[in-house]
């Protein structure tokens, strides 16, 4: 289907799709194997400038070309995500932790910490999940506590994306532990702070060529300028983080239910039995026509609400989680078709599709649980009846 | 200037003309073809006119009298004192187009000591052999190489100058051909002396092996080639065979070189040259991942061969650019090709298609490979490679 | 440091199809690419301009319509692109073609290094990067692997030779062909597509140049293509069928039938 995607976001189509190809369709078996984070990768998407793409001009990106961001970062996502789920999550993990500071940072951090996010010299994660602390950001347990000019972290947030790899993390903690989720607050820290330490890598059923670990905070020291947005903002912090990110992940959903399709059309139109093709038996051609059918739907609302947010739009904690829960369960019902379709090739690792099934899973699960996702949407619609509005 | 024409007399309305053209700017109005301003007169139409309806026109205003040259004249190439096989190929050639219109076969040696290499190049077929002699010549260097050889054509006036279309001959024969203000034809494969004209046909594979190209340089003199190695056949050498020697001092300034060669590091143990060998086992996409090109490198070990790869494998990481074999890799002509899960595309047949034998072992049947192979074996090579090694080194023991 | 690297748009060979009846290539609908020799050529003019500063000028001779070559060029990272076109550049071979873009480069005037592709897979001549050092009188060094160093007015390289590597050294100004193992070309970077898209690219013409119509296009060209055919595909090979047993069997026989004999 035509988006008609304007001159600049097809150029950032077209560069992400040759990344794609040229670097990650070769390397993704590998790095899945391998558990490893592709770091050449990151470093040739920075050098084509795609890190940049939804940071305004003034701290050294390019997001005024795309009209915001949202989209270009849409597209982007899903173009990566249809060679690798594992290394679109990379690049997606590191917009996410940069979102906390374009969003809601004051502009001597944003010129502080942006330009380096990029040019891709620095990369991102954000911090909010904590092993008591996952669809309920209100669990969180990391303390933050004032010392003077200084704020005194304590406590270990877990299965971090880019954790390890990152440069910069934005860290939410508890700064008034009597408030609970209003006692939260996000926080910049750099790797390298006395008392910031890695802990355990995780070995993950998918995306496997992402780096998921915990970041371990002993009386870690970090200044007290590196506070975003006041003390007690933390959780309208995650939020509006977690609502501009959503469409990423429905995107990564998009794409890596795309890349199934792509392989599972033409397995079947090259694949012969009982003397035929099989993409001529109605039963494959059925499968085929209903998964490229929900894909286009899932890309077709994922991009909506992209535009909506690049247009300006104030609300759409809504339609954002509509995309995250339809794409996400389209990519794994996809998915298993494609494994479906090339059969017993399919579940062996010699062919792509058993890894998209593995990764289109973590889709249906981070950034908010497609339950938590559903729950969103129906306060939203049972909000809006009690208004009588739409 | 040059110019295009359609003969309406001639044109039969075909349309073949219309897919032909890269630029798309021929189309058919009332059953004739119409080639719009915007030609760029490359002649792809012309020859996919059956009728000879198209007519490209030069405009040449000067002519040169080209009756003037005659002889074939071959540019030897040595390394370290030692002339190279394509001389030899080069002189059976240029014997056989000399016998064919009556003319005489010259060589061109540059070198610091030629040893016994004039009787030699006699043997194989020259008449003349010109000898220049300086310790600058030991290694083939543009400037120099270029002078003297535009200095001996100029006095000889050759009809036809031919060197090897390796990288020396590539590297020296367009300096000298924009020089002496002639044409050149690349890489050919085939050449002929046409008997009326006197023009040397000149036959060479291009647009990635997809077309024979075959080239004239009417109008200006020498006609110069290069040709690729070890398709033309060298004579045997013919120890009775009578010719001149005749040395070619360089002249002042000649020898002056505005590059220099500061060391030759040849090839290690191991970094075989792959258009050097005798056999080539060769894989593509069929081979699968890097782990596999083992199996390929135990058999070229028993067969004292070297290992090539398509572009697919290249590609794809599983071994390094210098053993690709094909269009945008190297052209390969060995005894025996062995071509292992490699489907034989255009590309890749071009730089490979003028093995002596060529083996493919590839488990789709329908492989374009088959199509052109000498023997071609349908089956799996991961079961048929290791029964082979374990066959070949049973049978040694 | 200014490099010019010459470019040129050349059909992507690997879409060519044959008419079979008529034995004629169907170059309708194949598309036009940046020859991909090119792309290292390029990307080695970057990786110099990028250690010593300086600018890339790519140029290309050939209809208006190759410009696609030059934004591309851009798009990767030339600083200027320069299209050399006029209806009397028409038909050129390599002889009249390098003679143009030598005058180009003369004309550009500043330029201390042409680098070219080894080879344009369209025709594969290899002869066009040499035929402009003869046209400009300055050095040339061919088959290029890797350029080890460019310093006080020199240019270190590795030429790849049969046998080995030629450790060669020219002085400046100089004209070098590059080969792909000189080098991964870098990919276009969206700054660069964005600029592509915008930037006016002067077109040069044959006034522009000073050339005398009788020295340049079809009426320059001592060569001309007189006849094309397709090569012979008919193959009489012999075709194996069976256990892999039996075809490894058969294979050994084959390849030991000399040693055995």
């Amino acid at each position: 289907m035509d988006y008609y995607l304007s001159d600049e976001l097809t150029d950032i189509r077209d560069i992400c799709r040759e990344i794609a190809e040229k670097y990650i369709v070769p390397a993704r078996a590998e790095l899945d194997e391998e558990n490893r984070f592709p770091r050449e990768i990151m470093k040739v998407m920075a050098d084509s400038d795609i890190l940049g793409i939804y940071i305004p001009e003034e701290f050294g990106g390019t997001a005024e070309a795309f009209g915001g961001g949202a989209m270009a970062l849409s597209v982007a996502t899903e173009e990566f995500s249809r060679a690798c789920g594992g290394v679109a999550v990379s690049y997606a993990a590191n917009a996410l932790g940069a979102m906390p500071i374009l969003i809601s940072a004051s502009d001597e951090q944003k010129t502080r910490y942006l330009p380096d996010l990029a040019s891709g010299r620095k990369l991102a994660a954000f911090a909010l999940t904590e092993s008591e602390a996952g669809s309920d950001a209100g669990g969180v347990k990391t303390k933050a506590i004032k010392d003077g000019d200084h704020y005194i972290l304590n406590g270990t947030k877990q299965w971090i994306t880019n954790g390890g790899e990152a440069q910069v993390y934005t860290v939410i903690a508890l700064t008034d532990p009597s408030r609970g989720a209003r006692g939260l607050s996000a926080f910049i820290v750099e790797e390298g702070t006395p008392g910031f330490s890695y802990g355990k890598k995780e070995d993950k059923m998918g995306i496997r060529a992402s780096a998921t670990r915990e970041l371990i905070f002993e009386d870690c020291r970090i200044p007290a300028e590196n506070l975003i947005s006041g003390e007690g903002r933390g959780f309208i912090v995650a939020m509006k983080t977690l609502n501009r990110s959503r469409p990423g992940v429905a995107s990564q959903a998009v794409g890596i239910a795309q890349g199934a399709l792509d392989e599972a059309a033409k397995y079947a139109s090259q694949r012969r039995q009982f003397g035929q093709r099989i993409d001529s038996f109605q039963a494959i051609q059925f499968m085929l026509a209903d998964m490229a059918t929900q894909i286009e739907a899932a890309r077709a609302l994922t991009y909506s609400v992209a535009r909506m947010i690049d247009a300006g739009a104030k609300k759409y904690e809504k339609v954002s989680a509509m995309a995250k829960v339809f794409a996400s369960d389209v990519a794994m019902k996809v998915t298993t078709d494609a494994v479906q379709i090339l059969g017993g090739y399919g579940y062996m690792k010699e062919y792509p599709v058993e890894k998209m099934m593995r990764d289109a899973k973590i889709t249906q699960i981070y950034e908010g649980t497609n339950q938590i996702q559903r729950a969103v949407i129906a306060s939203a619609l049972i909000k809006e009846t009690a208004a009588g509005g739409n | 200037m040059a110019s295009i024409e359609v003969r309406k007399d001639t044109c039969v309305g075909c349309g073949a003309c219309v897919p032909a053209c890269p630029y798309g700017v021929i189309s058919m109005e009332d059953g004739l073809a119409i080639i719009s301003d915007e030609c760029y007169l490359c002649g792809a139409c012309e020859s996919s006119c059956s009728f000879g309806a198209i007519i490209i026109r030069q405009d040449k205003s000067e002519k040169v009298d080209i009756s003037e040259y005659s002889g074939i004249m071959v540019l030897a190439e040595q390394r370290d004192r030692v002339v190279d096989h394509s001389t030899l190929e080069l002189l059976g050639e240029a014997r056989r187009l000399a016998d064919s219109c009556g003319q005489e076969v010259l060589a061109a040696l540059l070198t610091s000591d030629c040893g016994d290499w004039p009787a030699r190049l006699v043997e194989h077929g020259a008449d003349r052999v010109l000898v220049t002699s300086a310790a600058e010549l030991t290694h083939f260097r543009t400037e120099p190489f270029t002078q003297i050889v535009s200095r001996m054509i100029e006095e000889m006036r050759p009809a036809v100058v031919l060197a090897a279309a390796t990288t020396t001959g590539r590297d020296l024969m367009p300096r000298i051909a924009k020089n002496l203000n002639t044409g050149l034809t690349a890489d050919c494969t085939e050449l002929v002396i046409d008997g009326e004209s006197g023009n040397l046909m000149q036959t060479r594979p291009a647009f990635g092996g997809n077309i024979m190209a075959t080239i004239v340089c009417a109008d200006t003199r020498p006609q110069m080639a290069t040709v690729r190695p070890r398709v033309m056949k060298a004579l045997e050498p013919d120890p009775a065979r009578a010719g001149e020697v005749v040395e070619f001092p360089a002249a002042h300034g000649e020898l002056d070189s505005r590059t220099e060669i500061l060391e030759f590091l040849p090839l290690e143990e191991g970094e075989v040259d792959i258009t050097e060998s005798d056999i080539i086992v060769s894989g593509g996409r069929g081979v699968k991942d890097s782990t596999n090109f083992a199996l390929l490198e135990e058999l070229a070990g028993l067969l004292d061969a070297s290992v090539g790869a398509s572009r697919a494998s290249v590609d794809a990481g599983w071994i390094p650019y210098p053993h690709q074999v094909g269009q945008t890799g190297k052209t390969v002509n060995p005894k025996t090709y062995i071509a292992c899960g490699i489907s034989g595309a255009i590309q890749h047949r071009v730089g490979m298609q003028s093995s002596d034998r060529i083996i493919a072992i590839n488990k789709d049947e329908t492989a374009p490979i088959f199509e052109f192979c000498h023997e071609g074996f349908i089956g799996d090579l991961f079961e048929i490679l290791p029964l082979v090694i374990k066959e070949i080194k049973k049978r040694r023991s | 440091m200014r490099i010019a690297v010459a470019v040129k748009q050349v059909p992507d060979t690997a879409e060519v199809r044959i008419d079979p009846e008529r034995g004629t290539l169907i170059r309708e609908g194949v598309p036009s690419i940046l020859n991909p020799f090119d792309e290292y050529a390029l990307e080695e003019a970057f990786r110099w301009r990028d250690e010593l500063g300086g600018t890339v000028v790519v140029i290309t001779m050939g209809p208006p319509w190759a410009e696609s070559v030059l934004r591309e060029a851009v798009a990767m990272g030339a600083d200027e692109a320069l299209l050399i076109s006029d209806r009397a550049f028409a038909g050129a071979d390599t002889w009249a073609t390098s003679h143009t873009l030598a005058a180009a480069v003369t004309k550009l005037g500043d330029v201390d290094l042409v680098i070219t592709g080894k080879q344009a897979i369209d025709g594969d001549t290899a002869q066009t990067g040499p035929s402009i050092a003869a046209s400009l009188d300055w050095p040339q060094i061919t088959f290029v692997g890797k350029v080890r160093s460019i310093e006080d007015g020199h240019i270190l390289a590795e030429r790849y030779v049969e046998g080995g590597i030629e450790v060669v050294r020219s002085s400046l100004p100089a004209v070098v062909t590059i080969l792909k193992d000189a080098n991964t070309p870098r990919l276009p970077s969206l700054r660069g597509k964005m600029k592509a898209r915008k930037l006016e690219i002067p077109t040069w013409g044959i006034d522009d140049l000073g050339l005398d119509p009788a020295e340049t296009g079809l009426d320059g060209s001592p060569t001309r293509v007189v006849t094309i055919s397709t090569p012979e595909t008919s193959s009489d090979g012999e075709m194996h069928r069976g256990t892999p047993e039996e075809l490894a069997a058969v294979l050994a026989d084959l390849l030991l039938g000399e040693e055995e004999s």
